[in-house]
């Protein structure tokens, strides 16, 4: 991507004097210049935007209540008046997928916000700080990452009880050592920057000196894997769901789904768990693009 | 600053005295003595890796974490900031001493507006009223056309004779006793290096600072200094009258600093400008302990 950058940039356009002040594009149109040069990004912001459009618009406009029981329409195959069938208990299956998809989105942005809040604190503290403090915050993210991060979330949430908000606990409990360890390096590298020095030969205090100067300078590796981490923590919540421990049916939570319709699958009835999985791929994608498209940038930006 | 050690020696300015310093056990400071008078320009010359740097750093107690001060002590306005057990630079830093860098990009934080930048310094140093105003009174001072602007933009958006008259602007704004100036325009080019100069040397003679030039350019430093310390391998080796220095160099080191300097000053078809004069005087009893 690197090479690609460095092409653009060559190229001779309209802002070729360089004794005018250059001439921004309007937003739109380098929106647009960005979005077909980065598949990535395009790919990323429209799997994005039709997610976000059926949490929303599905919210307000699905055609049936999601907890709605209906038994004598149990198990109908996708239709006209059920677009992608009807499960075990009559309930319309397109009105769940279309309200778990707004769940899951939910649960895996609040997931990710939270990791990369209290992570990036911990790991601007520890790199910047140093001395014992860093050593024991590290030794407890070197504990914390012996676990692989599914089971140590899967075992929180076994402890604390399966609410929505001890799942999302323990999912971000265990995602925050991988942002804590990011931002540690990214802060290591910029703490020696010029400007970091220059600030305190400026005399500010050492707390102004990590809020301005060194964490924004210091956020864009862990800000990329927060995005990544948008799309594992649907996934996770929803493998969570899935086993039993996660959100509880009846709730409509894409991976109560998929569990709920798998005894359905080897008679036939194929949709009750193919749309939610479907559903979850989609959203972990666009996750996934968008945070390929931004280390994509971060690196091509990088010194 | 109020003199507290007056023992009828003139304590003002920057006073670096014997200090030492150690990286890991291997000594990178062997005692230095410096003096930096208010409204004089000293300036320090010596190859790289001869501690010029270690020396600004220390006397702001900008130290790198594996550097310690193991002996020798910097007094500013005859109050001790920095000795081997003890560091008061955080209070004096911005107001007392302030310091400039080497390369002017870099230097600045590439995240902020150039105006915020400089609002933070005089926040910090609790001016009241229209800090935005002030701040772009400060651009102005240290000669950026269109302050305003400037002000509005990213560092990025600078050339790098820009950013170091914004790094300047950040450096007077608390208006110190000292100013540190590390290798100011060694990243410039000759012309905007000149230009960077004299906004120094005229903002020296407007407000009464001091300045610490740091370079590894004799000819730059003889110009523009009333009195030079030479370093080498972590020891001043000389230090005198630029005059002196210039026209009876003692150590064989020096001396061959000054040949070159004469040389491509010739081959430049220039006269050379051994001083231009100034408080040579003044700093002259410092030579050599």
């Amino acid at each position: 991507m690197g090479v690609t950058d460095v092409g653009v940039g060559a190229q001779p356009g309209p802002q070729y004097d360089a004794s005018t002040p250059a001439r921004r594009p309007s937003r739109a149109r380098h929106a647009l210049a960005e979005l077909s040069r980065h598949p990535n990004l395009a790919v990323g912001s429209l799997l994005a935007a039709l997610v976000v459009i059926v949490a929303i618009v599905g919210r307000i406009a699905a055609p049936y209540n999601p907890l709605a029981i209906n038994a004598g329409r149990a198990l109908l195959p996708p239709g006209a008046s059920h677009w992608f069938g009807t499960d075990e208990f009559g309930r319309d299956v397109f009105s769940r997928v279309v309200y778990g998809t707004g769940i899951d989105l939910l649960i895996g942005l609040v997931v990710a916000a939270l990791a990369l809040v209290v992570g990036s604190v911990i790991g601007l503290i520890s790199g910047y700080v140093g001395g014992w403090i860093d050593d024991i915050i590290m030794r407890i993210v070197d504990i914390v990452m012996s676990f692989p991060s599914f089971l140590l979330a899967l075992s929180i949430a076994v402890v604390i009880g399966n609410t929505v908000r001890n799942v999302i606990i323990a999912v971000t409990i265990a995602y925050i050592p991988y942002i804590l360890r990011l931002t540690r390096s990214s802060v290591l590298t910029v703490r020696g920057a010029d400007y970091v020095l220059g600030a305190r030969a400026a005399g500010a205090l050492r707390s102004r000196v990590m809020a301005l100067h060194v964490l924004p300078n210091a956020a864009g590796p862990p800000l990329v894997q927060a995005t990544l981490m948008s799309g594992w923590a649907i996934l996770d919540v929803s493998g969570l769901s899935f086993l039993g421990v996660g959100i509880q049916p009846p709730s409509p939570e894409l991976g109560v789904q998929v569990a709920q319709g798998a005894s359905y699958i080897t008679s036939g009835q194929w949709w009750i768990s193919v749309f939610p999985g479907v559903a979850i791929i989609l959203a972990v994608l666009a996750f996934n693009f968008l945070g390929d498209y931004a280390d994509d940038k971060l690196r091509g930006q990088g010194s | 600053m109020i003199s507290s050690a007056g023992k009828g020696r003139r304590l003002s300015g920057l006073q670096i005295e014997g200090l030492r310093v150690a990286i890991g056990g291997r000594e990178v400071l062997r005692g230095v003595d410096v003096h930096v008078e208010p409204g004089s320009c000293v300036g320090l010359v010596g190859e790289s890796g001869s501690g010029k740097s270690l020396t600004a750093l220390a006397s702001l107690g900008l130290l790198p974490r594996v550097a310690r001060v193991t002996a020798g002590r910097v007094l500013l306005g005859g109050k001790e900031t920095v000795t081997p057990d003890r560091d008061r630079t955080a209070q004096v830093r911005g107001s007392g001493i302030a310091m400039i860098f080497q390369s002017p990009r870099a230097a600045l934080n590439p995240v902020l507006r150039v105006g915020r930048q400089v609002e933070r310094v005089l926040q910090r140093k609790g001016v009241r009223g229209d800090l935005r105003r002030r701040s772009v009174e400060l651009l102005a001072a240290v000669g950026l056309l269109q302050p305003d602007k400037v002000a509005r933009q990213y560092p990025h958006e600078l050339s790098g004779g820009m950013c170091q008259r914004v790094m300047i602007a950040m450096g007077i704004a608390c208006e110190p006793q000292i100013l540190v100036a590390d290798e100011p325009t060694t990243a410039l080019d000759v012309t905007v290096q000149a230009d960077i100069l004299d906004l120094i040397g005229d903002l020296r003679s407007r407000t009464g600072m001091g300045v610490l030039l740091i370079s590894h350019d004799l000819g730059v430093v003889a110009e523009r200094c009333g009195s030079i310390s030479v370093m080498r391998h972590g020891k001043i080796i000389e230090a005198g009258a630029t005059r002196t220095v210039m026209n009876s160099p003692c150590h064989p080191f020096t001396a061959e600093l000054v040949r070159d300097v004469m040389r491509s000053a010739q081959t430049a078809d220039l006269p050379a400008r051994p001083s231009p004069g100034g408080p040579a005087e003044a700093s002259a009893r410092e030579a050599q302990g």
